[in-house]
This record gives structure tokens, sequence and C-alpha cells, in this order.
């Protein structure tokens, strides 16, 4: 089938609940409007009120009892509203999502999905647009999926409902409804932890994920450069081996991610390139980012995403240093 | 040898164990004018005719405002927004019993109360429009609107120590919605304001609804007033359609809250229109029930009033009309012709000195938009400002 984003992820969700009845989906306004983004339209009518919840509006509930669900069997799917009212629900992910295996020494496990749309760009309220996928990254145990495209937001979606452990699904809600590819029907899994090559080149690496993804597509394409173009897909568990492998080929480097510099995830990227593959470098890496200041608000917000000619500006700089 | 405890059994016992239940509980929900147009006489608050009028006039002005403004973002010329019809009376009567020196942390929905406060219009039709500088909320003891939900319960608790602390005579007054009493920073909120007894008043418009969350689903509790027991503070439960009741129930709390007793009120009301812009309530309620709470207008209660104690006359609805149209008019050109921010508006206010790593970042991004004018071909031309 012919699919957005957010059909993609409703499909996956379709797909998941009729292969195993463990799974629910809960959150705000999910069952009877079907999602603010209608994600979960449909779900309802479908698999009945038992399973497909419309929660009160309790983060910190929301994803502390997919832990309980989780540690007692179920296959919880909880929808957080936008990334940026997940902060309250962080010291849940922090406290007990991530570590219940590990506390517990395997004996409670919390395999459970929070899905949450992230980023900036469609013109929403202040809190609307955030981009911590940096934060969570840091969180040890708690995996951190982003895809970019509708083939895998399906295939990772269901890759994370069955994931043994916590995976927060990070949803890039500009991108949602503004792509449409193939999606295979049935069900069908892409694995979490592995990058994809979108386009394959020997002048210059560039990663990239989520909605900063398809600038960074149109920026390589604008340029014409031969570049390696890296889609992460997962920021944790990181699939070095992809990059590393593919600076070893092009020895230049630029990372492009919408979220703050300071503290955002290229700085990773940028850590374990130096860390393994230092010596095969002959540019500095660079990096195309947010600025360290929030999201304004919707009259100037398009300001601070990282569009194409900044992304070429940075390409160029680092194939011509 | 076992160590296992003796009994581990699930046999009923049939001792006597006394337990509390909301049931023991009665609220009664304040009213000065009944639905049905009888007025309580002496529940009548002692303002005189110019105030019965101005009242009037508040509560037009928030219809006149909800419904422009509503049009105007249809006509993309606002963002999303959150209209507050229905609930008139909840925000105009509310507002009219709070003093200037108060410290109001607004939700969303109460361009009255705000404008009341000292708040100008355009500057809350900029804020729609997504410019932070309308946040700046000039001369006005408002906070910027809580976006995240209940997030700023806590925050009011705290305002109000400081107050307090500082012996100063004002609350804080924080309005939420009925969802917001679900949130973690409600809970923890009030909790501390019981603790140590700050002069705030937290002010549930009880709409019925959380975005499509009916009241039903969004807590087992009856209502919201009485869960001020469990934080040890006092709850009052008011019409919200009744604005004469919530200018009543709002004076007393903050009567309560400036001697040491924070309050919780629950003004029981309806939200007509939809959560936002953004939303399709037609999706999770019914026109009948719209309908119902449409016969319940607060406007049309108070007209009600204001006839049945001869008032009414000596009120020119139409003039009224005319006049907050214009003053809406006039925050419209007002915000047109505001002028066009730079990008260091971004940067700006971050912190109180511009660290050299973001100065480095702004004058990067204004080089690459001197070189790169294509940079404008991706940032969509709306109105900046």
């Amino acid at each position: 089938m012919n699919a957005t984003i957010i059909q993609a992820v409703n499909d996956a969700m379709h797909e998941e609940m009729a292969n195993d009845d463990r799974t629910l989906v809960f959150g705000q306004d999910v069952a009877e409007s079907g999602g603010v983004f209608r994600a979960t339209e449909g779900l309802k009518d479908e698999f009945g009120a038992e399973r497909v919840l419309d929660t009160p509006l309790s983060e910190i509930a929301i994803v502390g009892s997919a832990i309980g669900l989780a540690t007692h069997g179920f296959r919880p799917i909880a929808e957080i509203q936008f990334s940026g009212f997940l902060p309250p629900a962080f010291d849940q992910l922090v406290t007990n999502a991530s570590r219940i295996r590990w506390r517990t020494r395997g004996e409670l496990t919390a395999p459970m999905v929070v899905r949450t749309p992230y980023g900036a760009g469609v013109r929403a309220l202040e809190h609307h647009s955030e981009s911590l996928e940096g934060a969570y990254s840091h969180v040890p145990g708690l995996k951190v999926a982003i895809p970019s495209t509708p083939h895998d937001a399906k295939g990772m979606l269901i890759s994370a409902i069955r994931d043994p452990d916590p995976v927060l699904f990070m949803e890039p809600k500009r991108v949602y409804r503004s792509l449409r590819e193939d999606v295979p029907e049935g069900t069908y899994t892409e694995p979490l932890g592995e990058a994809a090559i979108r386009r394959e080149g020997e002048a210059v690496t560039v990663i990239s994920w989520g909605a900063m993804m398809h600038n960074t597509l149109e920026a390589v394409e604008n340029l014409g450069v031969d570049a390696d173009v890296i889609d992460l897909r997962s920021i944790s568990p990181l699939d070095r081996e992809t990059i590393l492998e593919s600076i070893r080929k092009t020895g230049r480097c630029v990372v492009v991610h919408e979220a703050a510099k300071t503290g955002g995830f290229g700085g990773e990227i940028i850590a374990t390139i130096n860390d393994e593959a230092l010596m095969f470098l002959e540019a500095p890496v660079n990096r195309v980012t947010g600025f360290d200041a929030p999201v304004p608000l919707l009259s100037m917000e398009d300001y601070y995403l990282p569009h194409p000619p900044r992304i070429e500006e940075a390409i160029a700089e680092t194939v011509s240093y | 040898m076992d160590n296992s405890p003796q009994s581990i059994s699930s046999t009923p016992i049939d001792v006597a164990v006394d337990s509390v239940s909301q049931s023991d509980v009665e609220i009664e929900t304040h009213r000065v004018i009944h639905p049905d147009g009888s007025i309580v006489a002496d529940r009548v608050p002692d303002l005189d005719d110019d105030e019965f009028r101005d009242l009037y006039r508040w509560m037009l002005l928030q219809r006149v405002y909800d419904d422009r403004a509503t049009k105007l973002q249809r006509r993309g010329r606002l963002g999303t927004i959150a209209s507050g019809r229905g609930q008139e009376a909840s925000i105009a009567g509310s507002g009219y019993a709070l003093s200037r020196d108060d410290w109001v942390f607004p939700y969303g929905r109460e361009a009255s109360m705000l404008v009341m406060h000292g708040l100008s219009m355009r500057d809350l039709l900029l804020y729609w429009r997504g410019v932070e500088d309308a946040a700046r909320t000039e001369g006005a003891n408002i906070f910027p609107l809580s976006i995240s939900v209940g997030s700023h319960v806590p925050m009011a608790a705290g305002k109000a120590w400081g107050m307090q602390l500082a012996d100063e005579d004002s609350i804080t007054f924080a309005n939420l919605g009925d969802g917001a009493t679900s949130t973690g920073a409600f809970h923890e909120g009030m909790n501390f304001a019981g603790v140590l007894g700050v002069p705030a008043v937290f002010f549930c418009l009880n709409n019925q609804y959380a975005i499509s969350l009916p009241f039903d689903d969004q807590t087992n509790a009856k209502t919201v007033a009485q869960k001020a027991l469990g934080y040890g503070i006092e709850g009052i439960r008011v019409d919200g359609n009744d604005v004469l009741a919530v200018y009543n129930a709002v004076s007393t709390a903050r009567q309560r809250a400036l001697n040491g007793d924070p309050v919780l009120v629950e003004a029981v009301t309806y939200r007509r229109g939809a959560h936002t812009t953004s939303d399709d309530p037609t999706r999770y309620r019914s026109d009948e029930e719209v309908e119902e709470w449409k016969e319940r207008d607060p406007l049309n209660r108070y007209q009600t009033f204001l006839e049945e104690t001869d008032r009414w006359d000596a009120i020119d609805e139409d003039a009224i009309r005319e006049e907050v149209e214009r003053e809406f008019s006039e925050a419209v050109d007002a915000a047109d012709a505001f002028e066009e921010r730079g990008i260091e508006d971004i940067f700006a206010y971050l912190y109180a000195e511009l660290p050299p790593e973001l100065e480095h970042q702004l004058e990067e991004f204004r080089e690459l938009l001197e070189e790169r004018p294509e940079m404008y071909e991706y940032i969509e031309q709306r109105p900046k400002g």
C-alpha cells in the first residue's frame, strides 16, 4: 500500500494488535478521537475499549503504568501526545523502565513502547516542538528509535513492540503526511539499532535521522556531491559499525540534526568517530544543528530548522577542507 | 525449616473497619441565579450598578474575542487558538473578584480576565501569532500561559509562598482545566500549597472535557472540589455559568487564601467550542449535549438577572458590543503593525547575558542568511511579528 508515516504507524499497530492480544494502546485522546494526529484511528473500533483506552492527562501514570503492565506480561504501547510533554514521565523512564531488568537481575522486564511525535515545523504551540532525543539516548537501558520513512516507521514500530526492552519511539511529525511510499501489506520488521544507507558515495559521509533526513537528502541532491548518506534510524543502540565503515571510505563527515547543538546527539557521533576512526579523517567532522535556544513560536520557527542551504554550506566546507 | 508466614489467606473478616468515602462528603454547588432564572436574593453580591454592567461587558468581550479570534485563525491570521466560549461567566466572574495586585497564572482561554488584569489585546493576539515578545505582559501581573497542562500549579504555590514571605496583601490565582487535575504537577503543587499555607487560589474551570476525555473518565472522584480535602485545603464548588456565583466563590476563596488557607475552586461549566482550533469535537461528543449546554448560556443567565432586578434597561447592549468589537479591531490593527522581528529574537532573553557560543551561532546564521538568500525559500513567509 502507498502510505504516509502516520498511516504506516497506524498500520503497524493494527498488525501487532491483531498478532498479539497482549498488546494494548493507551494515552490521551487515542481511542475516541483516534489521536491528535490520527495515529490510532480505527484501533478502538477493531480491538475494543479494553485494549484501546483514553487515559487522563497524566504523563507520569501513562508511562509508569505501561511499565507495570509490561512486567505483568502485557505489551503496552503508550502514546504521549507531543514529546514536549514527555519530561514529567522522564522520571519513570529513568527510574523504572530503563533499569527494571538490570535491578531485578533479569527477573522483571519492561517490554513496552512509548510513542511520541517530536520535532518542529508544524506551527504548533509552545512545548510542541521539542527534540530532546539526545537526553533520552543518555539513559542506559532505554532504546531510542526514530524512523524517517513510512516503510521504516511500520517495520521499526513492529520491532519496537516486539522488543524485550523499553523503546522510546520518536516520530518526526513534520513529515507525518508529507511523504508517501510503498509499504508492504501485512507484518514485517525493520531492525532497531541498524542504520540505513540512503545513498552511496565516496566524497563525504552525511549522517542524519528523523525529519532532517529529508532536508539532508535534498541538500546532497542540490549540491550534486558524491555522498554516503546514513539514516541512523536508532540513536540508541547506535550502529557504530555503519558509521565507521563509511568514514573509513570517505574520510569526511557531516552530522545533521534539528536538536540544539550543545549536548545534542551529533556530539556523540563525532566522539565515536574520534575514538575509532580519527586517523581516517581528512577533515574535522562538521555538524549542522538547531540553535542552543528553545524552538521559537510559530512566527519564526522556520528560521530555527536546518534547511538545505545550511546543510549544503557545511557539506561543501567539509568536502573542500 | 519452613520459614513461610503462618497465614497468607484471603479469608473474609467481619470486624468493623471504618472507612471514609466520597458519599460522606456533600458539597453544595453555589448558585446565585438558578438555571430557571430564580435568584437567591441574599447571595447577590454587593456591587453597584456600574459594576454589574461592567461584568456584563467583560462577558461580552470574551464572547466577541473568541468569535473573532476563531475567525481570524480560520483565515490563517492566527495560529492555533483555544476559545473560552461557554465559559464567559467563570472567566469574567473570577477575574472580577481579584485585585490588580494578585498574580494570575492563565491557562489559555481567559481573554477577558487577562485584558481586565492589564494585558493588551494586541499582545494576546500576537502571542497566538507565535510572537514571544507578546508574552512580556508588561505592567500586568500575569504569568505566561500554561501550555504544558498543570505545570504551573507548583509554580503558583511557590510564587504565593514568596508573596507571603514578602508580607504582601495579595494572592496567586491559577486557572486550570479539569484535565490538569490528573497531572502529577497538580497533586504536588496542591500538597505544597496546603503544607505551606500559602495565599493561593486554584481555579479549576471544569469544562467537562480534556480534549476528548469526558470528566467521568478523568477521575473517579465525583467532584474536583472534594479533592481539596486530600491536600488539607478548602474546596468550593460553584456553578460556572453563573457569573455572580463565581464572583462570590472567588471573593470568598481569595479572602481565605489571604489568611493562609489556600482554596481549590471548581467552576462547573462547559467548553462549547473545540479544545483548540486543531481539534474536532464532533468526533467525541454529541450535538444534543452541546445544545443542552447552550440552553445554560452564561450571558443569557446573567441577562435574566439584570432584567429581573431592573438593571437591564440601563444597559445598552448594542453600544457595548460596538465598543468591544472596536477594541478587537484596533487590537488586530495594532498587531498587524507590530514591527517585524530579527533573528536575534531567537536568542534574546535566554540568559541574562548572551554566552559567546550563542553569539557565535547568531553571527554564523546572520552571515548565512546574507550569503544564501535562497534560505528564505525554505522559511515560509509567515507573519514575523
